[in-house]
């Protein structure tokens, strides 16, 4: 089979129910066409992973689609709350959240391990400070030359990572430019990936020999989708929409403003045509 | 406010002109990014902004709105990955001060940004540590930036998400910790420094026509004052030029009044 197909293919064949799944991107390249593909094919009992969970997972939280989520700052950057991701957690709608609460510190260095294939994640952090007594996944251990005192977290391995990057080339490798976060770590930590990108090219020009690249031998599925990182960013093709991340606080905040908002814009959206 | 400056405008100027053209500063969106950028801007053209986005030395013209804003990256010299900039540039030891901001402070300067009320019911769920509980230990020095009012500045933190100098002010030691911890903290009142045995925060100095009495009214804990407390120096001229400049390209760069604290 072809690594290019069609995001609902691609979902429908490499994301099921139950799964950990990871859609990242540090603000940059935040996979929402694929995000809003997982909620219309109605996937649930999803753990979902992301450091920022963003409003992404704020609309899949919404939609029903996670029992737990791990995650580091969950905010609405430079405007305020995730308010389904607060009604999720204050009251369990539409359904109780579990939550699986680290530092960013923490959520980067367990991608880095699980990218290089390692039990857990060995830093130096979490100290006189109280997550560890709500997360049992945050220990310490002593290091064997020094005795330093270290913080360790189990690497992330997540089911299936999903990233949006810049460009594939025809061959299926994809390059990624800009505020890279931690989209190569996610897709090597995961036992599956899909990747949707801005376009397909015939080769990735003049770039500097140490260019961001993930070799198609990588990723499962690659799927086109212009825009697919809307409405937050991707360089040097759109910039940021950030009158949308302000006008989340007052679409989110109230469950039937979220419900139309979510039927008007992502469930109603006929499925794609095969690209 | 007749004095032809906002205790806002005080608090960023204030905070600015803690950090030097020496400084590598690992900064934080909101009221840390105003200041340091201010900073930049006006007597330390040196100073090294890095955002946790993985932006290194970056001198954007406008406030980001996000912490990876693509005017990060594109004024940036280079831009690495998130784990790596977790890992050399912040555990590496390589970043001189950190500037932070939180939803309640104590009197040792721990921060909470976690939950208001019981972690596991809490009354308003907050985003959470972010990069916060690292940059804190990691970071030569923290500087705080807060508003100040008895709701924010509390006896007790609902959640300890941040250490700063502890339960005790001497847990920074037993830990092992190298560095610093919060240095100074200002608010829109005053400013505030560890006192060098206690390392509690002691009023240090008053931005101008504040009274004491306000303070005091706005904090949650019996407050010291240090033996000297001084005058804050109003904003200049020059800075109040700037931080005015600074915000009328963020507000008209992001088509609203956002970042412009």
């Amino acid at each position: 089979m072809s690594i290019f197909t069609n995001l609902s293919a691609a979902v429908e064949s490499v994301v099921h129910d139950g799964d950990r799944i990871a859609l990242e991107g540090f603000t940059h390249l935040i996979p929402f066409a694929a995000g809003h593909e997982i909620i219309r094919q109605g996937r649930r009992n999803l753990t979902l992973l992301r450091m920022t969970p963003d409003l992404l997972y704020d609309q899949m939280i919404g939609a029903g689609c996670a029992s737990k989520l791990v995650f580091s700052w969950g905010g609405n950057p430079g405007v305020g709350s995730l308010h389904r991701f607060r009604d999720a957690v204050e009251h369990g709608w539409p359904c109780p959240l579990e939550i699986e609460e680290h530092s960013h510190a923490a959520m980067a260095n367990a991608y880095a391990a699980g990218a290089a294939g390692l039990p857990f994640a060995l830093f130096r952090g979490y100290l006189g400070v109280e997550l560890p007594t709500v997360n049992t996944n945050i220990r310490f251990v002593d290091c064997p030359f020094t005795g330093e005192r270290l913080a360790a977290v189990p690497a992330h391995r997540p089911d299936v990572g999903i990233i949006h990057a810049q460009k594939a080339d025809r061959a299926g490798n994809v390059l990624i430019e800009g505020i890279i976060g931690v989209q190569k770590e996610v897709v090597l930590a995961s036992k599956r990936s899909i990747v949707t990108v801005e376009e397909i090219v015939d080769d990735f020009g003049t770039r500097s020999p140490n260019a961001v690249i993930l070799p198609s031998w990588t990723i499962t599925a690659i799927a086109v989708e212009p825009g697919g990182a809307r409405p937050s960013y991707a360089h040097g093709y759109y910039p940021r929409d950030n009158s949308f991340y302000v006008k989340w606080d007052e679409l989110s905040r109230d469950r039937d403003t979220f419900t139309a908002w979510l039927r008007d814009n992502v469930l109603s959206r006929p499925k794609e045509a095969v690209r | 406010m007749s004095s032809g400056y906002t205790a806002a405008e005080m608090m960023t100027v204030a905070a600015a002109r803690a950090l030097s053209s020496r400084d590598i500063c690992f900064v934080g969106i909101g009221l840390p990014s105003a200041a340091c950028n201010l900073a930049r801007l006006t007597h330390a053209p040196g100073l090294t902004l890095i955002y946790e986005s993985g932006t290194i030395e970056t001198k954007p013209s406008v406030l980001p709105l996000s912490i990876g804003d693509g005017e990060l990256c594109e004024t940036a010299l280079t831009t690495v990955s998130v784990p790596e900039m977790f890992r050399y540039w912040l555990q590496g030891g390589r970043i001189t001060a950190g500037f932070l901001g939180g939803a309640q402070i104590d009197r040792f300067g721990n921060l909470n940004s976690t939950v208001i009320g019981p972690y596991a019911k809490p009354k308003v769920r907050l985003p959470g540590s972010g990069g916060a509980t690292e940059i804190a230990t990691s970071c030569g020095r923290i500087f705080i930036v807060m508003r100040q009012s008895p709701r924010t500045f509390v006896k007790k933190l609902d959640f300890l998400t941040t250490l700063g100098h502890g339960a005790t002010g001497r847990e920074r030691r037993e830990l092992g910790i190298h560095t610093e911890g919060p240095a100074l903290l200002v608010t829109d009142l005053c400013m505030m420094k560890p006192d060098e045995e206690s390392k509690e925060m002691c009023v240090t100095s008053m931005h101008p026509g504040v009274t004491m009495e306000q303070v005091r009214a706005a904090t949650g804990w019996e407050l010291r004052a240090a033996d000297m407390v001084s005058e804050t120096e109003p904003p200049s001229a020059v800075e109040l030029e700037a931080l005015r400049d600074l915000n009328r390209r963020t507000a008209e760069a992001h088509g609203s009044s956002l970042g412009m604290e």
